[in-house]
């Protein structure tokens, strides 16, 4: 029921998604993958109640790997001449380029939290923080890697119902590891860290452990992002999606996996309407707003949610939970 | 990979960036001294300031640059009552309380976005300071001067006020420890306030001095700012405000040093050095590097 809930709406989404014109697809298909975004999050900050700014740089390194592997060689050789040799000749179906974006998203993330994850607190936070920001540096930078700040079109799209059936898996995998061994006791540490400890637990080999699996499923989600949109760019993968996405996972509800996915979809929503009612929509009367109010109304409805409910729309609880 | 340069040029620039970056530190270390509080939209306020300046340029400087910091306060005190002050009632875990202050960056931005347009506007209230006087074949400009000269100033000013006032012996306990202070009759609310005045005084005095050298306003201005100024205060320590402004100003000078010292190919990696120095003293004194050995390390956030 748990997992159930969750899965369902996703595939509603794709369900929608392929049902609307190709304009509102596009909306559709954004939703479900922040919604891979936001719970590859949510595997480490919910589990371990320690804040990242870095996620996206796994996002982005498995966005930029998929998105490469896959292009045409022929087309690599006029728009990024200078990539790795073995960057530049390969060329390899989708399905594979997305284990390769979930490899080298937990590999990145794993170098980092070796180090990393002996901080906590705001040291913490700073840290990753650091981390996104080499990460953007050296995309925007360096030709070997990616085509630096030009954006790259070409990438391969998927269809809606494989890019759902990636975001399910995400979504499966985060309920596994929460229901396991390992996310039963990394829950514990956040919980109360000294009776953690004092029971034997190292915090730093089981935040590690979140962290690199958080690193994967981010590197994934990655990966559908940019077969989904069709597009490279570093800009994609900065501090706008690093604060989005953080905002959609506290308003749902930082403590749980339906709050992750119900936070995603809510803020996406409500963006797609306001996004769509800037050009004129017919909500019963005609509606038009002026431009630049859907990221001011986004901006609002976010602080105006922590401030009436600070714990998220789900409060931390999963679905089906009852008030007790 | 190391341009030949004039060292004493180099260290000129560094100095007043690093200033600049100091008094951005000391107005994020003092909410968080009073509220163990992260204010990720403190860039917003010195955004701000510049549109202030940029819309009344041509008015007397005296009064351009006093609505800037009288706006700058507003806005820091709008900040307070509007947003953080219900959410602390709310009991917000410190975490929701950091993305709040995230959403209200973001929401700002997209209120000058919305305003001012994406396009920027020109502040040329004090550009006359650009220009410069040639000492030992170094070239000073004024704004230099003006810079320390200021930072300094505030810095004294803040000392003073925290160190030789019945308003700042408040501050100080508040920051010590909140609850043991209200019990012992320190008004609270009005403690916050004032650090949240101090804090907007100081982003309106660099909203005036940054916008000498960066002319251009633009809504996400203030995101850089705030992003290397809280790097500084972490990298230099929370705890206390010196070691804040002492952290803030070595980011800000190393980071003026190595644009200097860089050859422009490897320029453009800055960035990427800076953070990477920033992990390393993480790793090393996650305390902050200005911290003494013996005080604990309180986990908070």
């Amino acid at each position: 029921m748990k997992l159930a809930a969750p899965i369902v709406l996703v595939f509603a989404t794709a369900a929608v998604a392929s049902g609307v014109s190709s304009a509102h697809r596009l909306e559709f298909e954004t939703a479900l993958i922040m919604v891979a975004v936001v719970v590859a999050l949510y595997v480490f900050v919910g589990n371990s109640g320690v804040i990242s700014f870095g996620h996206m740089s796994f996002v982005a390194v498995g966005a930029y790997l998929a998105g490469l592997v896959t292009l045409d060689p022929e087309t690599k050789g006029f728009t990024t001449p200078g990539l790795f040799h073995v960057l530049k000749h390969a060329q390899i179906g989708i399905v594979p380029s997305l284990a390769l974006a979930a490899a080298v998203g937990a590999a990145y993330a794993l170098v980092v939290g070796l180090p990393l994850m002996r901080l906590s607190g705001l040291p913490a936070g700073i840290a990753t923080l650091a981390v996104l920001g080499i990460t953007y540096n050296v995309l925007s930078y360096w030709g070997k890697v990616g085509p630096g700040v030009q954006t790259v079109t070409g990438v391969p799209e998927a269809s809606v119902w494989s890019l759902a059936v990636g975001v399910a898996i995400v979504v499966a995998a985060a309920y596994a590891y929460q229901r396991s061994r390992f996310g039963r006791v990394l829950r514990a540490t956040r919980e109360d860290p000294p009776a953690a400890r004092a029971s034997g637990i190292s915090i730093y080999r089981e935040r590690l452990i979140a962290f690199t699996l958080s690193g994967a499923l981010a590197g994934l989600a990655g990966g559908l992002y940019v077969h989904m949109l069709g597009l490279l760019q570093p800009d994609l993968f900065y501090l706008d999606l690093t604060l989005v996405t953080l905002a959609m996972l506290v308003f749902g509800g930082v403590g749980s996996l339906w709050g992750a996915v119900i936070g995603a979809l809510a803020i996406s929503a409500l963006n797609s309407f306001l996004g769509d009612a800037e050009n004129g929509v017919d909500v019963g009367f005609h509606l038009t707003l002026p431009n630049g109010t859907r990221l001011v109304t986004v901006g609002a409805v976010m602080a105006l949610v922590l401030i009436l409910r600070p714990s998220g729309l789900t409060g931390g609880r999963e679905f089906g939970w009852r008030r007790s | 990979m190391i341009a030949a340069i004039n060292w004493g040029q180099a260290i000129a620039d560094a100095i007043a960036l690093g200033a600049l970056y100091g008094l951005v530190a000391v107005g994020i270390g003092l909410v968080f001294g009073v509220l163990r509080l992260v204010n990720f939209a403190y860039g917003e306020l010195i955004t701000c300031g510049g549109y202030v300046l940029a819309y009344t340029y041509g008015w007397p400087r005296p009064v351009s640059i006093l609505l800037c910091i009288g706006a700058v306060v507003a806005l820091a005190l709008a900040q307070e009552l509007v947003a953080f002050r219900p959410l602390r009632r709310g009991g917000a875990s410190a975490a929701t309380m950091l993305v709040a202050t995230f959403a209200v960056s973001f929401l700002l931005q997209a209120v000058y976005l919305l305003a001012f347009g994406s396009r920027g506007q020109i502040v040329g209230t004090l550009g006359q300071l650009n220009s410069a006087f040639t000492v030992d074949g170094v070239d000073i400009r004024w704004i230099l001067l003006v810079i320390v000269v200021t930072g300094l100033l505030l810095l004294g000013a803040t000392a003073a006020l925290l160190d030789r006032t019945e308003v700042g012996l408040h501050i100080r306990a508040a920051a010590a420890d909140f609850r043991t202070s209200r019990i012992l009759g320190v008004r609270a609310n009005r403690v916050i306030v004032l650090s949240f005045v101090m804090s907007g005084v100081l982003a309106g005095a660099v909203s005036v001095l940054y916008t000498v050298q960066n002319p251009l306003v633009q809504p996400s201005m203030g995101v850089p700012i705030t992003i290397f100024a809280l790097v500084g205060v972490v990298v230099g320590g929370l705890e206390r405000l010196w070691s804040a402004a002492l952290g803030g100003f070595a980011v800000g000078f190393v980071y003026g040093l190595l644009a200097d010292a860089l050859s422009s190919t490897s320029s453009v990696y800055l960035p990427s050095v800076v953070y990477g120095l920033v992990i390393l003293v993480l790793l090393l004194r996650p305390a902050g590097l200005f911290r003494s050995w013996r005080a604990q390390q309180v986990e908070r956030v």
